[in-house]
């Protein structure tokens, strides 16, 4: 519900505590999450889900991979590139189509973009208001404007670099299954090359910055899950891994992991097959991939000393997101350093029947899809994965796990700790900056917040 | 833009439907400007970036997405009450968007397409425009808005005066820019010549055709152009894939995708229901 902050004065019907939280999942939206103390033990956190659903998986059926490209992206309007660029590689690996070295480059760059900007908005505008103790960004910005500013610039280069290459930074236009319907001319890329020097030193002072912020104390390993490529860090292409052992083709996620329905909720959890949650996100990639960040990146995160606290503490993953951001940065500098234009932007393919699948790395996770496909290549079927509600289990496992460390505390401070804790997760833009219901409820302190 | 230090700051309201955040992203994407419009905006309501919430009073009212739950169709109400102006933005807003293709479907059957516990889901049987439900002053279009529309909307409301946006199809910003014609060198059937413009011919730029993401251009004749892509050698149901597309719930692109057949992956009603695809002579 829109606008509705009020503080309700309910009495307590338990003696226990009900946090609950306003959150989003599955196209990145609104939720709440439930959790309930009882006797100082927490005895339940759950997300719930009232975004509205939009029945994507089935908006597909009978859409040509082509159709499906430009279809997908509407599901978040954060990271459309995420969604097209695995929707592409999933009909093309179906279809056996082997697209030129320029094109894969392309893509990358593409990617690089989506990076920049989503990572930019997220660190800058939704989470660092929580380090420096502000309701939002433009509040932020009377006291730390050069800050402000500095994010804000980053991000701009970012929707620059996804203009340039597919024509408008929400929902481009130009990826095609085969490639892309226009390629840039290398003189296209000089504007964003130009200013991408500043952004990578930028980028790195942010790395110092954030990683300068102290967090709330936490300690909570959980099973970390993401791509990973042999030569490069792992946007658009690579192999699932796990710190416990997984290791499956990206279209083969449903070997490891499946989804639930759970009741109160619009959206489907997953988890491994064996039952367990899962992380993804910058936390996971960092952990999996260190060795593939772009040495300046490598170097950046190496001078915060952080590299094991990110992987315990999810407060860090802001550091995370800042070393990921440094490494788009200059990821894309050297992908345009290095471009080509290829002799044709889309290499021909013709459909077939069967199962196409993918993942790739979203800038919140490992996003998987899966379609079946008939002889004239439109989808009879789809599975689409979205890293939220892959991640929704691993929050559920971490707010049980942080909540007896914020009960005595003062409850504004609770209620801040415990929604920062999902924010620390990107879940989505749309409610990650207000959500949380904290309810604390019992004898001598029957007070609540909405 | 012009100073209005003297004018109290108007109260802004910006809230999602369902939808997927771009247009409100939009707004965060006007890097340059963003800083300068909140000082002369108070924006009140706006849970995409602000843990400030206010429910009303607004001067103005940004919706964003179509109106799918019944909660929201509650809550869209309630709004209108609060909002002084309110400004629909996108084509999931102003056309119902993508989501609007399960009307055309049995929503029982596309619930449990979808969820294994439909019963979990709480969703009307069809996703709407918001001005089915109440008033709307003002429309953005596209899918995503544009930044340069939506710049043009927020200062012109800050000085009080109407909006000045161009009102051609895509046909003619190819023109006026000089792109070739995709439909006439390529063969690729384009929607330009019956869509609103406002992207400045995106597609037809970066060699493709118009989905029709900024939604049918008034008096556009969708019909004519419908059956010279059937003249060409497209079969019927291509062509109502074309136009059942990001604002396919739209009266004019509505007709002509019925009429071709309806979309792609449609679950028909159980029950003999009430034709749902608007009028069946749009052929003719
Ligand atoms: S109109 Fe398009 S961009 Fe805007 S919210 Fe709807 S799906 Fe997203
Ligand atoms: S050309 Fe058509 S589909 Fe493409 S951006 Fe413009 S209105 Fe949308």
């Amino acid at each position: 519900m829109h606008g509705t902050d009020g503080i309700s004065t309910a009495p307590a019907p338990v003696a226990g505590r009900e946090f609950k939280v306003d959150y989003i999942t599955r196209v990145e939206g609104e939720g709440s999450l439930v959790l309930r103390v009882q006797d100082g033990q927490v005895a339940e956190a759950r997300l719930k889900i009232f975004e509205a659903p939009r029945y994507f998986e089935r908006l597909v059926v009978g859409r040509t991979g082509d159709e499906v490209i430009d279809i997908v992206a509407r599901i978040c309007g954060i990271c459309p590139i995420a969604y097209q660029m695995t929707a592409t590689h999933a009909f093309e690996d179906l279809y056996g189509v082997e697209v030129a070295p320029a094109v894969r480059a392309l893509r990358r760059l593409l990617y690089c973009g989506e990076y920049i900007q989503s990572h930019a908005l997220h660190v800058f505008m939704l989470h660092a208001p929580d380090f420096l103790g502000y309701p939002s960004v433009l509040a932020m910005a009377g006291d730390h404007r050069p800050v402000v500013e500095q994010g804000l610039a980053i991000k701009r280069l970012g929707n620059r670099l996804i203009s340039t290459l597919g024509g408008r930074s929400v929902h481009p236009i130009s990826v095609r299954v085969g490639g892309f319907s226009r390629a840039p001319r290398r003189g296209d890329l000089d504007g964003v090359r130009a200013d991408l020097d500043e952004a990578v030193e930028m980028a790195r002072a942010t790395v110092a910055l954030v990683a300068s912020w102290d967090p709330p104390q936490f300690n909570h390993a959980q099973p970390l899950v993401a791509l990973r490529h042999p030569r490069e860090y792992p946007y658009n292409d690579g192999r699932i891994v796990s710190t416990d052992g997984i290791d499956l083709a990206p279209g083969a996620w449903s070997e490891a992991f499946e989804e639930h329905h759970v009741e109160g909720s619009n959206a489907l959890h997953a988890r491994t097959r064996d039952g367990r949650a899962y992380q993804l996100g910058p936390t996971a990639r960092i952990a999996l991939d260190a060795d593939q960040l772009h040495p300046i990146a490598a170097e950046a995160l190496a001078a915060t000393g952080l590299a094991d606290e990110i992987r315990t503490n999810v407060h860090r993953s802001i550091v995370a997101r800042a070393v990921e951001l440094l490494g788009a940065c200059a990821d894309a500098r050297d992908l345009i350093d290095g471009y080509r234009e290829p002799s044709a932007p889309r290499a021909p393919w013709t459909p077939r029947a069967g199962v196409a699948a993918w993942s790739t790395e979203a800038p919140r996770g490992l996003l998987h899809h899966r379609y079946e496909v008939d002889d004239d290549g439109h989808v009879t079927a789809a599975q689409i994965v979205p890293p939220t509600s892959q991640n929704q289990e691993a929050i559920e496992a971490d707010l049980a796990a942080f909540a007896p460390s914020v009960l005595d505390l003062p409850h504004a401070e609770a209620t801040h700790r415990l929604e920062m804790l999902v924010r620390a997760y990107d879940p989505c833009i749309s409610c990650a900056t207000h959500f949380l219901d904290l309810r604390i409820v019992g004898p001598g302190r029957g007070w609540a917040l909405r | 833009m012009p100073t209005v230090a003297a004018r109290p700051r108007l109260r802004v309201g910006i809230v999602k439907m369902a939808s997927c955040d771009g247009c409100q992203l939009t707004l965060l994407d006007l890097e340059d400007e963003l800083l300068p419009l909140a000082e002369r905006f108070e924006i009140v309501e706006f849970p995409e970036a602000s843990s400030v919430r206010s429910a009303g009073p607004y001067d103005v009212l940004l919706v964003e997405g179509s109106i799918s739950t019944p909660d929201q169709a509650t809550e869209i109400v309630e709004l209108r009450k609060q909002a002084k102006r309110l400004v629909t933005i996108g084509a999931c807003a102003n056309h119902g968007g993508i989501q609007a293709l399960r009307n055309w479907s049995d929503h029982d059957a596309f619930r449990a397409a979808v969820y294994a516990h439909p019963e979990y889901v709480a969703s009307l049987a069809q996703s709407v425009p918001v001005s089915e439900l109440v008033t709307v002053d003002a429309e953005l279009n596209g899918c995503p808005i544009s930044p340069d529309q939506l710049r043009e909307l927020l200062v012109s409301v800050s000085v009080g005066r109407r909006p000045q946006i161009r009102e051609e199809s895509v046909c003619l910003a190819c023109k006026r820019r000089s792109v070739v014609c995709v439909m006439v060198s390529q063969g690729i059937p384009c929607l330009g010549p019956v869509t609103q413009s406002g992207c400045g011919a995106l597609c037809p730029r970066f060699g493709r055709g118009c989905y029709g993401c900024y939604g049918p251009k008034e008096q556009a004749n969708a019909v004519s152009l419908a059956r010279a892509f059937a003249w060409t050698g497209r079969q019927d149901a291509e062509v109502a894939r074309l136009f059942a597309g990001f604002t396919g719930w739209s009266g004019t692109f509505r007709s002509v995708a019925a009429a071709y057949g309806g979309p792609p992956g449609v679950i028909p009603y159980a029950v003999p229901a009430e034709p749902k695809g608007g009028p069946d002579d749009a052929r003719d």
